[in-house]
């Protein structure tokens, strides 16, 4: 928001000439360059092909998704490139009910924690195609993608995740990820 | 499991990225008073208990934190304290031309009060010099600092 724009919080007042300031608009803005980085650039690249890309520590073993370049655990490189599958477990969830500004999805919906099979950590996702009663902790979950054309080196490549059909995660499988 | 693909693989992506937040803040009845003014195109300072004027005005005077007095008028005409030239304007300065910021002191105020003097070069800009406030149009004021456009050299006072 540049100045100009913030100066018309102000109009109101205008419409009755005398009445004295009481509020200033002070907006405060940063423009910058972000730089994904080599782990995460490659994890970028595979969202635009429509492809989970994680990495795997050769310490520990865990694959990260999306990785930052190095075990948080280990601190040591995590140099091996790892592809995903296309389906996951609902670790944890919760059920958006709030309206808030910038708000793109009609409520109520789901907000989840998705373990993704062969991964070690869980990611953030909208699941839809299912009543917000029926999402459930251990709720087997497939990625929806935008179409190929719409692919972007974004999360906002992966539309939202849907049942999968299969049974339920036993607690067993993903107790170590909520 | 995959490798990547290649050189493609090895560069870096980055992206713009803008964060901003739209705050609004109240501004209380003394520099609440002072915004007013700048909307109707006068300046206002405040009387200190020591008699000096501050401007712009605070509510409690800088130097010893007891309650200030009335609102007075000041300047529209000021003489310059202190400048420096902006060689290259910033896309974020008040002015896209080479310009000057000046402390301000305004006739009948104590204190100087920072602001930009549009003038046509460094050679034109010396301490001491006068200056009066270039007000926006009316119409597009709206109480903040900006309704002054800029101060500018009063006619014959340069060098």
């Amino acid at each position: 928001m540049s100045a100009g724009e913030g100066g018309a919080d102000a109009a109101p007042e205008e419409n009755t000439e005398r009445a004295p300031v009481t509020m200033l608009s002070t907006p405060m803005r940063l423009e910058y360059l972000f730089s994904a980085g080599i782990a995460q650039s490659k994890n970028l690249r595979g969202l635009a092909e429509g492809k989970f890309i994680g990495q795997r520590c050769p310490v520990c073993r865990k694959v990260y998704m999306p990785s930052r370049g190095s075990c948080p655990v280990d601190g040591v490189p995590t140099d091996e490139v790892v592809e995903l599958g296309n389906t996951g477990t609902v670790t944890t969830f919760c059920v958006v009910n709030v309206p808030f500004a910038g708000q793109s999805i009609e409520i109520p919906y789901i907000c989840a924690m998705v373990l993704l099979d062969g991964a070690d950590i869980s990611f953030m996702g909208l699941i839809q195609e299912i009543p917000t009663d029926e999402v459930r902790m251990g709720l087997r979950v497939e990625a929806v993608w935008v179409p190929t054309e719409e692919l972007r080196p974004s999360m906002a490549s992966v539309k939202y995740f849907r049942p999968s059909g299969e049974p339920d995660a036993d607690y067993e499988s993903y107790k170590d990820y909520t | 499991m995959s490798e990547g693909t290649g050189d493609r693989d090895e560069e870096v992506l980055t992206s713009d990225h803008v964060l901003e937040y739209p705050y609004s803040r109240s501004v209380g009845p003394v520099i609440g008073a002072f915004l007013t003014g700048l909307r109707d195109g006068r300046i206002l300072g405040v009387t200190s208990p020591d008699g000096r004027v501050v401007v712009p005005p605070t509510e409690y005077d800088p130097t010893t934190g007891e309650a200030t007095g009335d609102l007075v008028e000041v300047g529209p005409e000021g003489t310059v304290e202190s400048w420096a030239w902006v060689v290259s304007p910033l896309p974020q300065h008040p002015l896209d031309h080479p310009f000057a910021w000046v402390l301000v002191k305004l006739d009948g105020a104590d204190t100087a009060v920072l602001h930009v003097l549009d003038a046509p070069g460094p050679d034109a800009v010396s301490t001491g010099m006068r200056v009066r406030p270039h007000f926006v149009e009316e119409d597009e004021r709206v109480g903040r600092i900006q309704d002054i456009a800029a101060f500018v050299p009063v006619a014959g006072s340069a060098s």
